[in-house]
């Protein structure tokens, strides 16, 4: 088939196209909850703490869930051991950041993230390598089959915490903060831990590196075409199953680097670290949008906000919240704030 | 004539514990637009999702340029030039129309490096596909989107196109529409295997017709002799295309 140059038509000058408009309303709520959470919080250096908090801890869930929801979206596959790679990044930052005490202990705050920026890449290698495996020894025998995923995933889980007992032992082991990044900084009376700055910048940047491969890669077009219809995807010529492995990979590698943030910011690590956050990244995907990665980062940091507002305001119902906070979502919009629309 | 482009023998699909293929033979000739008809539920859909291997041939070959395509994996029969429009249209809406034709192309990397000239001449037959470039493809009217889903097709060049029902649910004005690319395509050269259910469509269009009915092709020939037979087309449609016109 080739093409005649006689049949080309001459390009017209394009009449004006109705602008396609974005959906602001799932953002307009977690700025809503913003708003009312400064009357109801009372003080604004509170507020403001705890705001910066919520963000902090939304962003790091944020970072390990992305992942996962790409790779359901993209082989409808439900990994329920995606909290090893939490533990195992987390773990890991322990050892480096043991190793590096030289770095950690020194009171220059570029000493200390370079101890931390060394535990990060160290947590997302090994934790990807994991992930290949995982997904190669697993996930790929239970394509397809639900059932059979959740069962076996929730064991390699189990199993990889075993592995993380005989390796690191079963007690809980601290990770203090290095030197320069321990306390707080004040805006006006308003005390924000260090820390807290560390996972918002970390997360903001990689959402934006994120947003910026979906959006103007190939590759990233391919995982966003893959997430709506991945039989299509393959039809065009493209091989899926190779790009799912890629997902899974760069999923696991971030669920890593977001164990190395949550230790951090719990300032201690235990084998059920993943287990522990599982469950809250599953309620992020789902009020997100199975395979949608702005919805599953609004979803991350409604969360976020939330939950750290209920633990301050009624500590006993801070757990509901979040599922409380699903429940309200699904029956607004039954498929997630951001719903991948083929699926 | 010369060896079919495409040939089917004896091809058996299964889908879970349905038979819905039972001995598909049927050939597609190079440069020519055949024809597969047939009432709702013949099999005409699953035949071309089993030339793609979407639902793999359980027995029988399918070869395509001599080359046995049974056992490959999708992207594999993709890569070897054959195109595919599905019913549904397969159109990503979450993606813009630009972004949509830039995964057809599998050359090109970025928008920029789609073929510019073959472009052209789709805007030519699709002028609503330029005027929407850079809009959601969800967007988009069906006739339009059905307008994508051809046009991704044909922004590179194919050996085989697979189109299955485009006219399905669309207005006579748009029909009409594709009826004239479809034209444009057939002046080309373009060979292309086309399920259709709107006579009007077929016999404008077609060269061949194959006619199936209970998973098989019940008759093969050319599209101007069931034109002309109304007793035919009566016995192995249900109705004439005379009553269509």
């Amino acid at each position: 088939m080739t093409t005649p140059a006689s049949t080309a038509a001459p390009a017209a000058a394009p009449a004006p196209v109705p602008k396609a408009r974005f959906d602001w309303i799932p953002l307009a709520l977690l700025g809503g909850l913003m708003a009312i959470g400064l009357p109801a919080i009372g003080s604004p250096s509170t507020w403001l703490a705890l705001t910066v908090a919520g963000l902090a801890m939304g962003l790091i869930v944020f970072i390990i869930a992305s992942g996962l929801t790409l790779v359901f979206g993209l082989m409808d596959v439900l990994n329920f051991g995606h909290g090893v790679f939490i533990a195992l990044g987390a773990y890991i930052a322990t050892t480096v950041l043991a190793a590096m005490s030289g770095f950690t202990a020194s009171p220059l705050l570029g000493m200390n993230l370079v101890a931390v920026f060394a535990a990060m890449v160290a947590a997302m290698t090994l934790a990807g390598a994991v992930g290949w495996a995982f997904e190669r020894v697993i996930v790929r025998p239970v394509y397809g089959l639900h059932l059979k995923q959740i069962l076996i995933t929730m064991g390699g889980m189990i199993v990889g915490e075993e592995i993380i007992k005989v390796i690191w032992g079963p007690l809980q082991i601290a990770l203090p903060p290095p030197e320069a990044l321990r306390g707080s900084v004040f805006i006006g009376d308003a005390a924000i831990e260090k820390l807290r700055l560390l996972a918002v910048v970390v997360g903001l940047a990689v959402f934006a590196a994120m947003g910026w491969v979906l959006a103007r890669t190939k590759v990233g077009l391919l995982v966003r075409a893959g997430v709506q219809d991945r039989e299509m995807v393959e039809a065009l010529g493209y091989r899926v199953r190779r790009l799912f492995v890629g997902v899974f990979v760069t999923g696991s590698a971030l669920a890593g680097l977001g164990g190395v943030l949550w230790g951090l910011y719990q300032q201690s690590v235990t084998p059920q670290i993943g287990a522990q956050v599982n469950v809250l990244i599953f309620i992020v995907i789902i009020i997100g949008g199975l395979g949608s990665t702005l919805g599953c980062f609004v979803g991350a940091l409604l969360v976020g906000v939330l939950a750290n507002y209920t633990g301050f305001l009624a500590p006993k119902v801070a757990l509901f919240s979040t599922i409380g906070l699903m429940v309200a979502i699904l029956l607004w919009r039954p498929r997630g704030l951001y719903p991948v629309t083929n699926r | 004539m010369s060896a079919p482009l495409l040939q089917l023998r004896g091809v058996h699909t299964h889908i879970g514990a349905y038979h819905i293929l039972h001995g598909v033979d049927l050939d597609v000739p190079e440069g020519e637009v055949t024809m597969l008809l047939g009432r709702n539920g013949a099999g005409k859909t699953t035949t071309l999702r089993t030339i793609m291997g979407l639902w793999p041939a359980s027995q029988g070959s399918v070869s395509f340029r001599g080359e046995g395509l049974a056992g490959l994996p999708v992207p594999d029969v993709a890569q070897r030039g054959i195109a595919y429009v599905p019913e549904n249209m397969g159109i990503f809406t979450d993606l813009t129309v630009q972004e949509n034709m830039l995964l057809a192309a599998r050359g090109a990397r970025h928008a920029a490096q789609i073929d510019r000239a073959r472009l052209d001449w789709i805007f030519g037959l699709f002028p609503a596909l330029q005027k929407f470039w850079l809009y959601p493809a969800g967007k988009l009217s069906g006739g339009q989107k059905q307008m994508l889903a051809v046009a991704r097709a044909i922004v590179e060049p194919r050996a085989l196109l697979l189109i299955d029902e485009p006219s399905k649910g669309l207005a006579p004005s748009i029909i009409q529409n594709l009826i004239r690319a479809f034209g444009e395509l057939k002046r080309q050269r373009s060979t292309i295997l086309l399920v259709e259910q709107n006579f009007l469509m077929a016999r404008a269009l077609g060269d061949r017709v194959a006619v199936m009915d209970h998973g098989r092709v019940v008759h093969s020939g050319p599209m101007s002799e069931l034109a002309a037979d109304e007793a035919m087309q009566q016995r192995l449609l249900g109705l004439s295309l005379g009553v269509h016109q």
